[in-house]
């Protein structure tokens, strides 16, 4: 009887809870429809806590409008989402950060609507590779956040800084390599076009493909570990257990920063650059919002105020920027950087991981 | 207590609870999988509804021949490991005081709180040349230099078996406890030494719950693709490893749903011809 008496007490507060709840949320759409508001996805975690924290604030103060941030998740479960909501005229975020490959893959379904260049100030400043375009020219989605991949040396082991991706290949790193264990996150097939093939243009061909394939083989008796997860390479570099590989410049930079014996390098034929671009999904209807919110983040100061205070690569061109030279090398280079291919892994996607991962395996 | 057979309907009752836990959680997920794997795979992380054998056709190869021969390889030594090491230990801790039983139980309890990752990570320095255990043999003057023992299979071996050995030895443990010690001691009686005891005595009598500990410490490292991960290389990769990687990062579910069915029939039936065998002999003896 007694715990009867306890699930009533608790049901009905359950009741009074979701009432609230349900008044919570309504109220401020009510609120919102006078003011002006923009549902932005960011990656969850890092990202989101940065942007929430430095970004976001500063902006909702110059612009009036209010920025609800929404996590999203990395990879393609955002895009299905979205794709999906879209289909029933929802949108779960109106703009959104989403990767090269998935702003690819949107663009086949029309997901994204058109940006309209004029109404953002600094679009001739920024770098090419920053704006994805549908096939017929109109802009997709304008870059967001970019960050490099190079190559990084446990400083106690090798004393000189290495300047090419080729010594990944010198039989004297027998066993010493960490690389990343994933074709479409290491990106190294471009990195082995780019350093013995001539350029990235030379994966255009399946014989291209399959020609990288053959030299990056040559890089297994190498590598110690391919790696999934970070913290486990990140950990076996500080300890020079595993003493050079591929990482993220920034993280890298910071661990330098904190004591540690290691140190990124942009060899000379160029850090891999990643990045994310802002995209609005067609069944938002926020499309003025947006576009401000856009323009915003292109300034030549918020992209300064991103490196220094969220560690990405700025989308502008490096003399319209106000960083000094160390803080533009903690996040970025002016050394051309690899773009991965990334159309490859959208018309490719499961020939080139069935390759890659016989290569590693077998 | 006398048992009735069960008449009506309501007799039937208790058995709806572990029914419909068992349709919820089991039952409809595996469907739901089966189903996803004969969908059509659209590159770019979606599938649509479909019925195509496309998905079970590319398992069909030598190279996921060898990952599935590997993975169920690593898995059934990990089970023999276990069971080898368990079975005397549990053995020989049936036959200590109550209070050293309690302690070692205890022990065994906590080793089942840490998780994948950490037993990964844990063994991934053990075995490090930086921090490692051969640091210490150094120390002793046992080797010349400290070396690293990972990334390995040795390793893999070492880290799975590690996992697994907790649950053998909780799972030997009350049938141990409850051992019939006349049938030894009329062993010994008759002149048998212990040894020769435990072997044609002891063993032969748990044959059945050694057969049910060897298949659970079996299912349950197939499933492992945490510790193949830190701890191996590539080659060591168990087919877990390639349906996380197909289901996750590939966005290709059909092609992850083929293969874990895949993965579960084959198991099923090792089990299946396990207990055939054994109930086979059984019938002979």
């Amino acid at each position: 009887m007694k715990e009867l008496h306890k699930t009533a007490i608790s049901r009905r507060k359950i009741l009074a809870a979701g009432a609230a709840g349900a008044g919570m949320l309504a109220m401020p759409s009510i609120l919102r429809a006078q003011d002006r508001s923009l549902k932005v996805g960011v990656y969850g975690g890092y990202f989101k806590d940065s942007f929430d924290e430095n970004i976001f604030p500063e902006f909702t103060k110059a612009s009036g409008i209010e920025v609800e941030s929404v996590a999203e998740p990395t990879g393609e479960a955002w895009l299905v989402q979205l794709e999906q909501a879209a289909r029933a005229g929802q949108a779960p975020a109106d703009l959104s950060m989403m990767s090269q490959t998935s702003t690819l893959k949107g663009q086949e379904t029309e997901l994204w609507t058109p940006l309209d260049p004029t109404k953002i100030g600094n679009y001739d400043d920024l770098l090419e590779h920053f704006i994805a375009k549908y096939p017929d020219g109109r802009v997709a989605g304008i870059g967001a956040v970019a960050w490099y991949i190079t190559l990084v040396t446990n400083t106690d082991v090798y004393p000189e800084a290495p300047d090419s991706w080729a010594v990944l290949w010198d039989p004297a790193n027998e066993d010493k390599l960490g690389l990343l264990a994933l074709v479409s996150n290491s990106f190294l097939l471009e990195v082995t076009a780019k350093t013995f093939m001539g350029g990235t243009d030379a994966l255009d061909t399946e014989e291209g493909q399959l020609e990288a394939f053959e030299k990056l083989a040559e890089v297994k008796p190498n590598v110690r570990l391919w790696y999934r997860d970070e913290a486990q390479f990140e950990q076996a570099l500080k300890s020079g257990e595993i003493p050079m590989g591929q990482y993220y410049h920034d993280v890298t930079g910071l661990a330098a920063a904190d004591g540690f014996p290691v140190r990124s390098t942009f060899p000379k034929e160029g850090g891999i650059q990643d990045s994310g671009n802002w995209v609005l999904s067609r069944a938002s209807d926020k499309v003025e919002e947006a576009h401000v919110f856009i323009d915003y983040m292109s300034q030549p100061e918020i992209q300064s105020l991103m490196s220094r205070k969220v560690g990405t690569a700025p989308t502008l061109e490096r003399d319209k920027l106000d960083l000094t030279d160390e803080e533009f090398a903690a996040v970025s280079s002016d050394i051309d950087p690899i773009i991965p291919r990334y159309d490859l892994y959208t018309s490719k996607s499961d020939w080139l991981n069935q390759k890659w991962t016989e290569m590693i395996v077998g | 207590m006398r048992r009735e057979p069960p008449r009506t309907i309501a007799d039937y009752a208790p058995l709806a609870f572990p029914a419909i836990m068992l349709i919820v959680f089991f039952v409809v997920p595996f469907s739901t999988m089966i189903a996803v794997s004969f969908f059509r795979r659209q590159q770019g992380g979606f599938y649509t509804p479909d019925f195509v054998i496309d998905n079970y056709g590319r398992f069909l190869s030598a190279f996921f021949g060898g990952v599935l021969g590997f993975s169920l390889a690593l898995a059934i030594m990990v089970a023999v490991i276990c069971v080898g090491i368990a079975f005397p230990f549990t053995y020989l801790l049936t036959k200590t005081s109550r209070r050293v039983q309690i302690v070692w139980l205890v022990c065994l309890l906590s080793v089942l709180s840490l998780s994948e990752v950490i037993i990964g990570f844990a063994w991934s320095t053990l075995l490090s040349r930086t921090a490692g255990i051969t640091n210490l043999l150094v120390a002793a003057g046992l080797m010349s230099e400290p070396q690293a023992l990972l990334p390995g299979f040795g390793a893999v071996l070492t880290g799975m078996v590690y996992q697994a050995l907790p649950y053998t030895i909780l799972m030997l443990y009350p049938a141990l406890v409850r051992l019939d010690t006349t049938l030894l001691e009329a062993a010994r009686t008759l002149g048998a030494s212990p040894l020769r005891g435990f072997i044609n005595i002891i063993v032969p009598t748990l044959r059945n719950t050694i057969i049910a500990t060897l298949i659970m410490v079996f299912v349950f490292a197939l499933g492992s693709y945490l510790l193949p991960q830190i701890l191996g290389r590539p080659q060591h990769w168990t087919l877990s490893v390639l349906i996380t990687d197909q289901a996750i990062y590939q966005s290709n579910m059909p092609f992850a749903a083929a293969m874990a069915v895949f993965l579960v029939l084959i198991s099923l039936a090792l089990v299946g011809l396990t207990l055939l065998a054994g109930g086979r002999r059984e019938a002979t003896a």
